[in-house]
């Protein structure tokens, strides 16, 4: 599954989510979504699914970002994702920033951090693995 | 509903989970149960996709889904609906979905300690033996132990 070629473009999903491009940092973009319906579990709680989620999207942008930057436009297919839950996520905004860990030919490894108040404090992360076609 | 069960049930419990915010909003049903495992279905939908080229349920709604299958099989198999925090999940993708499928979890809690729960599972569009994921995941149990150092538990975390 492929996000489309604009980095700043987002899914279906992620627009429906709610999920939205905020900023940039160390030239990645830098991805958001309030709180809210969609995105909670447990009463006032985000759900880890909505979490992950946003995880997943910002690093499909960072790595856009980064294949953009070196003139590539491969089709995109998901290998895995690892989600780590630090903290749960309380009714606030949840911003996420994606980080190339490794760019190959074939292949980029992926982290990614979500974090509330405190981008020191993350509430999950993640390590994604991702096959270009 | 009248009298809840004494003993959790994932069919009776879907009746409520489903009604509200995160898998309210993706429209997730309960499917089949067993006894230390539960199987949801997410319905395909226009607004899921996570591919402008093709009509296929993006992998975002799929970690949704597991991990609430996951939860869902711990009190399944626990017989009790105590809060749990996810602590990590593993998705490895197979392959896509087919177009316009809708997409199955089946989870199962295969071990449970007095403070953690292991599941596993699958994601299918149809066929158990051809699945679209599998996953892994490890659950803590909220208060189980208040010696633990968590952070899970120190600030009374959960994910579900």
């Amino acid at each position: 599954m492929t996000d489309p070629a604009s980095p700043h473009e987002l899914t279906a999903y992620a627009l429906s989510l709610g999920i939205a491009v905020c900023g940039e940092d160390n030239g990645m973009p830098l991805l958001t979504v309030e709180f809210g319906p969609t995105v909670e579990g447990r009463p006032g709680h985000f759900h880890g699914g909505a979490t992950a989620g946003l995880l997943e999207t910002a690093g499909y942008a960072a790595l856009r970002t980064a294949l953009l930057a070196a003139g590539r436009d491969p089709q995109l297919k998901p290998i895995n994702i690892t989600v780590q839950y630090l903290a749960a996520g309380k009714s606030r905004p949840t911003f996420a920033l994606g980080r190339i860990t490794r760019l190959g030919r074939r292949n980029a490894n992926i982290a990614v951090e979500a974090w509330q108040d405190d981008r020191e404090r993350p509430i999950a992360t993640a390590v994604m693995n991702i096959l270009m076609v | 509903m009248n009298t809840p069960p004494a003993r959790f049930d994932a069919r009776e419990a879907s009746k409520w989970f489903f009604r509200h915010g995160h898998t309210g909003w993706l429209g997730l049903r309960f499917a089949d149960q067993g006894d230390n495992w539960v199987e949801l279905e997410l319905p395909w939908r226009e607004d899921l996709l996570g591919d402008s080229n093709r009509p296929v349920l993006a992998s975002g709604p799929i970690i949704s889904l597991m991990d609430m299958a996951s939860g869902m099989a711990i009190w399944q198999t626990s017989g009790s609906f105590n809060p749990v925090a996810t602590l990590d999940l593993r998705v490895d993708y197979q392959r896509p979905a087919r177009d316009r499928a809708s997409v199955r979890g089946r989870v199962e809690c295969y071990r449970r300690t007095r403070s953690a729960a292991f599941v596993r599972g699958i994601a299918h569009d149809g066929d158990h033996d051809d699945p679209v994921a599998h996953v892994a995941g490890v659950f803590m149990t909220i208060g189980a132990d208040l010696r633990a150092e968590n952070p899970a538990f120190n600030r009374n975390n959960g994910n579900d």
